[in-house]
């Protein structure tokens, strides 16, 4: 168990800098996720605590000690890896075993942590085949199995589930948390994909450009997003984004109608006013609140909701609907989002303008 | 009519011309290329009065030849020089190619691709031309007529370390890395890890600077000028010019020093198979 602490890291390859002096700190016990789009620096991130890539500048400290300048093998961490690097001329025990390379254990007393680490994960009857003959699930838990059986002082997490369909991906994500419950050490997970984030985040660390925007816990980047990035990448499907005008308390939306402003808002002409579509549904309108009107475009029925795809003026904008209540196609809708549901953000600047 | 009942029936359908001018063309190829062979064999079943007696199946057939040529010291010295230097320079390059042909797939260093341009390049330059400076280069060290002498320009291959380079590139760092995290040293990684990745490889080259060295003619002739120290093909050539050409003993020798590569193409024709096309050679 450690506590990662980054301050002003840095990671340049050549002239081009690609991570430009984040400050993180992880708690003991913590499960963090690294989410961004591709290219962001999620990985880099990762692999400089990890040690596997050079730190340009800032300073890593895992458990107060600084790392910069120790081998991975001497950071006491573990990784699990996106393809899971598990070798397919070892079989499974042996590959479990390679997490106790170093470990001054007996053969007995490894084999014992293995089938200990195998049970855990449900592999004891797979010990003695080849990757080759697992599926892709199994060979994710070898993978994990490989990285718990040193015991370390946290697992850093690079995209393990990308390669998984999407059933699988669900299962070894619900299996991943319960594992952390369990075990309660320091994990540092890395996906750009914000579901994997939300589900399984204590807190998550939203990252563009090789910049931190924001760190919070899933609720409070749902809530409270700093600017239209976070805004749109947390929540499924992605927020919806109103230009409008602001004068005095009302903001006047381009595309007609006005919502009231909390007075918290700071004056600014040209805002965009944000409606999640989970809070965008048919029903009496409040007052305040938004009101959108057009015509039904595209109707998508999951069951517990239906996605409504409403045209209005040139825009698109998703609501939802209730799942046994699906609006036809062509049909006129209203849709309504109270305000205390509603995010301002500055059009130029594209950060939040009031916290709600 | 009743004959053409009793052939086991093909279907017709199955037999298309394309495939009948292709069995034809490789029938051909196999007569062109096994019936020397046959003749080798068979010229060593003959007595020295029968040597220009063309018949394949030998009239009189006997393993006379074999008994002298395996009786006389220096054949098995030949033999077991041709197994030392051929298992010594296979054993080299699989270690050698594959380190360097690893050091340049899998790490960045300055002057890297200098490196690795410079072995390339020498696969441009002809075996022939390169007799020249190695004679001169064992002549001033002291290595000729030595085992040493016979090994040293292929210790290491350019091809070698090409072919394995490509491999390495194919293994995936994730494998390195993890491997690294777990505490495994550089020279561990390579060896438990990467190595066994690209057996296919691995054995390709084997195979064929094994096979490669086990016929060599020209260095191991210009290199050696003592008997004791003759490859196997330098050897039998010896025989064609002392006295007079013994073409019987010659063939014996040769069926002899076929066997090995015969054997290795039988149990690993598989592995050759998959190596030529890996390799994108020609056997
Ligand atoms: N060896 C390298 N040399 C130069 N640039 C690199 C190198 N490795 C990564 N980069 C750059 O660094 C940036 C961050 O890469 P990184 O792999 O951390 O992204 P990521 O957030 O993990 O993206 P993904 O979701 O695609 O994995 C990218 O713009 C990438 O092009
Ligand atoms: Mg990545």
């Amino acid at each position: 168990m450690a506590t990662i602490d980054i301050d002003r890291l840095v990671k340049a390859y050549g002239r081009t800098q690609v991570v430009h002096g984040i400050d993180l700190s992880i708690r003991d016990g913590e499960f963090v996720v690294l989410v961004g789009p591709s290219g962001c620096g999620k990985s880099t991130t990762l692999r400089m605590i990890a040690g596997l890539e050079e730190i340009t500048g800032g300073q890593i400290r895992i458990d107060g000690r600084v790392v910069n300048e120790l081998q991975p093998k001497d950071r006491n961490i573990a990784m699990v890896f996106q393809n899971y690097a598990i070798y397919p001329h070892m079989s499974v025990a042996d590959n479990i075993a390679f997490g106790l390379y170093r470990a001054k254990l007996s053969k007995a007393e490894k084999r014992a942590r293995v089938e200990q680490v195998a049970q855990t994960l449900g592999l004891t009857h797979l010990l003695d085949r080849r990757p080759s003959a697992l599926s892709g699930g199994q060979r994710q838990r070898v993978a994990i199995g490989r990285a718990m059986v040193r015991d370390p002082a946290a697992f850093l997490f690079d995209e393990p589930l990308s390669n998984l369909d999407a059933q699988l991906r669900t299962q070894m994500r619900i299996e991943i948390k319960r594992l952390h419950h369990k075990l309660g050490t320091t994990s540092v997970f890395v996906t750009h994909d914000q579901v994997e984030a939300m589900t399984m985040a204590d807190r998550i660390v939203v990252m563009r450009d090789g910049h931190i925007l924001q760190v919070g816990t899933p609720l409070e980047l749902y809530e409270k997003p700093v600017d239209v990035f976070t805004a749109r990448f947390i929540g499924s499907p992605t927020m919806n984004l109103l230009p409008a005008n602001l004068r005095e308390d009302k903001a006047v939306l381009a595309g007609g109608g006005s919502v009231a402003v909390p007075r918290t808002v700071a004056p600014s002409s040209d805002i965009l006013v944000g409606a999640r579509p989970q809070d965008l549904v048919p029903g009496p309108a409040t007052d305040g609140g938004l009101t959108v009107s057009g015509t039904v475009a595209v109707v998508e029925t999951l069951g517990s909701e239906t996605l409504v795809h409403l045209e209005e003026g040139g825009q698109t904008v998703i609501g939802s609907a209730p799942g046994r209540q699906i609006p036809a196609i062509g049909e006129h809708l209203t849709l309504h989002a109270p305000a205390d549901r509603l995010y301002y953000f500055d059009k130029a600047s594209e950060k939040a303008l009031a916290a709600r | 009519m009743a004959a053409a009942q009793s052939l086991p029936a093909l279907p017709m359908s199955k037999v298309k011309p394309g495939r009948v001018v292709a069995w034809t063309l490789l029938f051909i190829g196999g007569v062109i290329m096994v019936t020397p062979l046959l003749f080798m064999l068979s010229t060593s079943l003959k007595d020295a009065s029968q040597v220009y007696d063309l018949r394949i199946v030998p009239a009189a057939p006997t393993l006379e030849n074999y008994w002298q040529i395996l009786g006389d010291g220096r054949f098995l010295r030949w033999l077991a020089n041709s197994t030392i230097v051929a298992l010594s320079v296979t054993v080299s390059n699989v270690f050698f190619d594959s380190l360097v042909g690893y050091t340049l797939a899998k790490f960045r260093f300055r002057g890297r691709y200098i490196v690795f341009v410079a072995i390339l390049s020498t696969l441009m330059i002809p075996t022939e031309m390169l007799v020249l400076p190695w004679y001169l280069m064992a002549s001033q060290f002291g290595w000729l007529d030595s085992y040493w002498g016979i090994m040293f320009p292929g210790m290491m291959t350019a091809f070698g370390t090409f072919l394995m380079k490509q491999f390495f590139e194919g293994v995936p760092d994730d494998f390195l890395e993890a491997a690294r995290i777990d505490g495994l040293n550089e020279f561990t990684i390579w060896w438990k890890i990467a190595l066994p990745l690209v057996t296919p490889a691995l054995s390709a080259l084997a195979i064929f600077t094994f096979l490669g060295n086990w016929t060599a003619f020209f260095w191991p002739l210009i290199v050696t000028t003592s008997a004791e120290l003759y490859t196997l093909p330098v050897g039998l050539s010896s025989f064609a010019v002392e006295q007079s050409i013994q073409w019987e003993k010659i063939m014996t020798g040769a069926s002899i020093a076929t066997l090995p590569t015969l054997i290795i193409f039988l149990f690993l024709q598989r592995y050759i198979v998959r190596g030529v096309m890996l390799a994108g050679l020609k056997g």
